[in-house]
């Protein structure tokens, strides 16, 4: 129930982030889901993309560094409340939380969150206990 | 292995006395054939035959670098140009470049204490000897390829440059020594296993002579890591011969300087006052048995310091401990004197980071401030912010805690900096100072 994320290092220069996804748009890569994480002068984007094999390739051949993690991504119901139910799951069983990022399925019934957690053997068996929807690398990569 | 066992393992007492008589011989010399001599003996009321002991080369005033410029090109030679048989130049990034002339006899000593480098390696007529120093007015190329030809190795006079060409020349002709500067020859590993998929370690290098550069200790264990050879330190400068001053043995505990033909001194570099053996100071050397341009207590601008006791390999030469840092190297940030390489070293210590990296000095405010710019490995690089601005914080304590100034690291992407295949460009100074 693991799946792939492609994290990139950038550089705070101008012009570094289109670079990197027009590299990807070039190789018709899809980005289902982005973020970035960035502090003064670096920044760290991170991504669920169809095909990370492909895309990492891509990006190593035009000079970017790259790295393949693995995250857990789940579903979590459209209502108040969601998340927070699934924090205190892994609140409970000591889990940190690294970090996290939500993105929209087509339909906008449910959030896919995207986790990463110090242990995620561990949270795939506490969440999949409590009933919490997975997700699969591949239904990711086709959403 | 000795290539001249009989002087290598020589008695100190004879030794001295060697010295001593080669150092009253060139003085006299010196000062009856070079005006420059006469004038600057003559200035400080010295005569030739002042000199009686070892001790009394603290009366010789010091020739700098400087010196020599005054008077280019040709003001220092001893002998007429139909006795030269080769000329060698550092070129100058200030002012006019240094000229040297080598006489036919200058040739052999140069021959001489380059075989007897090349030995200390453990190098024989066996070894297919590759030289990625630059041929030409500068001595590196030149010098490791008299020394080689004399010892008798497969010579492959590669030059410096054409990395790709290094790398399919060192696969093919199964290399087995590599001259040539240390920052370059990080740079062919990371070429070989990048750019080619070449293992370096799969190369047949067993053994590498580095030098005409600063590096550190921490860049020999990467070198030798990356290739699998033991990498040594050898030393020389133009004025002086070109490498070959000296070279470091299996020991790999200093660098023998060749004491027959060079005399080393230590200094310390603002009052000139001589340093007792084991002090760190500027190195001085005096050359003992050249004929074409005869140097009397040069100021190498190097800081070193002389090493007591003696080496395991049975050599009476004695040894320098590694070049710590040039004086023009020197950069002063809010007046405190630091080097390059100490910031190398520090980063070097902070486990993971490639050695590449670039110090920036501004002055803002009228303010000193020091950027040092370092690349990202694919190894150091993680995802998680927090384990990056660890490594940055680890990297900006680490390098505070060897110069003793505070300076802003900052990680940028890997090969983002200026790669050299020559001297490595390791400090933009934009304070507009000069
Ligand atoms: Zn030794």
């Amino acid at each position: 129930m693991k799946i792939k994320q492609l994290s990139v290092f950038l550089e705070n220069k101008k012009g570094r982030l289109y670079e990197a996804l027009s590299v990807l748009a070039k190789e018709g890569i899809n980005i289902r889901a982005l973020t970035i994480a960035d502090t003064s002068d670096f920044g760290i984007l991170r991504m669920i993309v169809n095909n990370a094999d492909a895309a990492k390739r891509a990006l190593e051949e035009t000079g970017f560094t790259t790295k393949i993690t693995n995250v857990v991504a789940i579903g979590v119901k459209d209502r108040p409340g969601g998340l927070a139910e699934v924090l205190k799951y892994l609140y409970e069983a000591d889990i940190n939380v690294e970090y996290l990022y939500a993105f929209v399925e087509k339909s906008g019934e449910e959030a896919v969150v995207v986790l990463r957690t110090n242990n995620l053997d561990k949270t795939i068996d506490i969440l999949s206990q409590r009933g919490i929807k997975l997700f699969d690398s591949q239904t990711i990569e086709n959403i | 292995m000795f290539w001249n066992k009989e002087m290598e393992t020589i008695s100190v007492e004879r030794l001295r006395e060697l010295q001593l008589e080669r150092l009253k011989k060139v003085v006299k010399y010196a000062y009856e054939r070079v005006p420059y001599y006469k004038k600057k003996f003559d200035e400080v009321g010295l005569k030739p035959e002042d000199i009686r002991t070892l001790d009394d080369i603290k009366y010789i005033p010091y020739t700098s670098k400087a010196d020599l410029r005054e008077v280019y090109p040709f003001g220092m030679f001893a002998v007429p140009l139909s006795e030269i048989v080769e000329i060698h130049s550092s070129s100058g990034t200030t002012g006019k470049p240094v000229v040297m002339g080598y006489t036919r006899g200058d040739i052999g000593v140069w021959k001489e204490v380059m075989a007897r480098s090349i030995t200390m390696m453990g190098v024989t007529k066996e070894d297919i000897v590759q030289i990625a120093y630059g041929y030409g007015l500068f001595t590196g190329g030149l010098g490791f390829h008299y020394g080689a030809l004399t010892v008798g190795a497969t010579i492959v006079p590669a030059s410096a440059g054409n990395t790709r060409r290094q790398i399919e020349l060192m696969r093919d002709f199964g290399t087995t020594v590599l001259c040539c500067t240390p920052s370059y020859a990080l740079y062919l590993a990371e070429y070989a296993k990048d750019e080619m998929g070449i293992e370096p370690s799969t190369l047949k290098l067993k053994a590498g002579s580095f030098g005409a550069e600063m590096w550190t200790e921490e860049m020999r264990k990467e070198i030798e890591k990356r290739f699998g050879l033991k990498a040594y330190n050898v030393y020389g400068l133009t004025e002086i011969i070109g490498p070959g001053v000296g070279h470091e043995c299996q020991a790999q505990q200093g660098i023998h300087i060749q004491e027959d033909h060079f005399y080393p001194e230590i200094i310390e570099p603002e009052t000139g006052e001589i340093l007792p053996e084991g002090r760190t100071g500027e190195l001085v050397l005096t050359t003992l048995t050249k004929e074409g341009v005869p140097m009397l207590r040069f100021r190498t601008r190097d800081i070193t310091a002389l090493i007591t006791g003696e080496c395991s390999c049975g050599r009476t030469l004695r040894r320098v401990k590694r070049i710590q840092g040039r004086s023009d190297d020197m950069i002063k940030v809010r007046g405190v004197m630091l080097f390059p390489y100490q910031i190398e070293k520090a980063i070097l210590e902070v486990q993971g980071v490639e050695p590449h990296y670039q110090i920036i000095l501004t002055r803002p405010h009228h303010l000193d401030e020091i950027e040092v710019q370092v690349e990202v490995s694919k190894e150091t690089f993680s995802d998680d912010v927090k384990t990056m601005e660890g490594l940055k914080k680890k990297l900006e304590k680490r390098i505070e805690e060897t110069v003793g100034i505070r300076v802003a690291v900052t990680l940028v992407e890997p090969k983002s900096l200026p790669r050299s295949e020559g001297k490595a460009k390791r400090v933009i100074d934009k304070r507009g100072l000069s």
